[in-house]
């Protein structure tokens, strides 16, 4: 039970998410209206994702000086979960966008940015499934892992913010960043839980998935 | 009557220059009447209820691994 506590703090903070998210006071602000509530749903997701992602970084570069299957499993398993969060940013990100900028897909910077990422951690999986050899597997994809942890800080980090191309997003593109204007204190209030709520779920999911992939293997050697 | 309707127009220019002070954030459009028929509650409750049932799904699904990992020590 002891391990566990962030399990029980991210349920409390997911249902404080749920009910300040929707019944809090947000500023009213042109274009976005209501649909500023997002930043605690859509926004979440990428700060989960880049986490997941970071997690996997670390284990790889730790495996990569010391092998290991633990570092190897957890590697793995952080960049499936990113994934989800990924895809999940991705999806709800682009519904934000037909109601605010009208368009499903724009070509904001930060989009295909996002979406390069994506790409690139699609293909970390792609290329574990595509050794069989254990060892060489956890090498070459511990490699590729900080290949692609790089991509993600590229793409999403530093090419938005200095490209010519406007970005729509707030702080790309010479936009005013959220917190210039409008990140008052009421969306801090919910947004700064939110994010650490949703991170912590992703742990969880984490967590699960590698103690399965762990028996998963124990099964097979014994067979 | 006269007097009434006078009164009105300047009551509303006084709230019109009061809102032109508060600036552009007055006129947005927020759903405010949606709380105001306290029916967003609903939402909330569904969603929560969402929100509850797959943590019970994670939750027994911990408990489940668990089980499997107790028995797999077990026989070894």
């Amino acid at each position: 039970m002891k391990q566990n506590w962030y399990k029980v703090l991210a349920v409390i903070l997911l249902i404080y998410t749920v009910v300040a998210g929707f019944l809090g006071e947000v500023p009213h602000l042109p274009i976005l209206h209501e649909t500023i509530r997002n930043l605690y749903f859509h926004v979440t997701m990428w700060f989960t994702m880049m986490t997941l992602f970071s997690i996997a970084l670390v284990q790889s570069i730790l495996y990569l000086r010391s092998p290991n299957e633990h570092r190897d499993i957890v590697s793995a398993q952080a960049v499936n979960v990113g994934l989800a969060f990924g895809i999940l940013g991705l999806l709800t990100g682009s519904l934000w966008a037909k109601y605010t900028w009208g368009a499903w897909w724009t070509n904001d910077p930060q989009l295909n940015g996002a979406a390069i990422t994506i790409l690139a951690y699609l293909a970390y999986s792609l290329l574990r499934k595509s050794i069989d050899d254990g060892e060489k597997k956890a090498r070459i994809a511990a490699v590729y892992n900080i290949f692609a942890f790089v991509m993600m800080v590229v793409f999403i980090g530093i090419i938005p913010k200095f490209t010519g191309v406007d970005s729509l997003h707030p702080g790309k593109g010479g936009n005013p960043g959220f917190n210039t204007y409008d990140l008052d204190k009421n969306l801090r209030l919910v947004f700064y839980p939110a994010v650490l709520a949703w991170i912590l779920l992703g742990l969880w999911i984490l967590n699960l998935r590698i103690r399965t992939q762990k028996l998963n293997l124990l099964i097979n050697d014994e067979q | 009557m006269m007097n009434n309707k006078l009164g009105l127009i300047l009551a509303q220019t006084v709230q019109g220059a009061a809102s032109a002070v508060q600036g552009a954030a007055a006129n947005v459009e927020m759903a405010d009447g949606l709380r105001a028929n306290g029916k967003i509650y609903v939402v909330v409750t569904v969603v929560g209820i969402v929100l509850l049932g797959l943590i019970t799904y994670l939750i027994l699904l911990d408990n489940k691994i668990e089980k499997i990992e107790k028995s797999l020590k077990e026989k070894q």
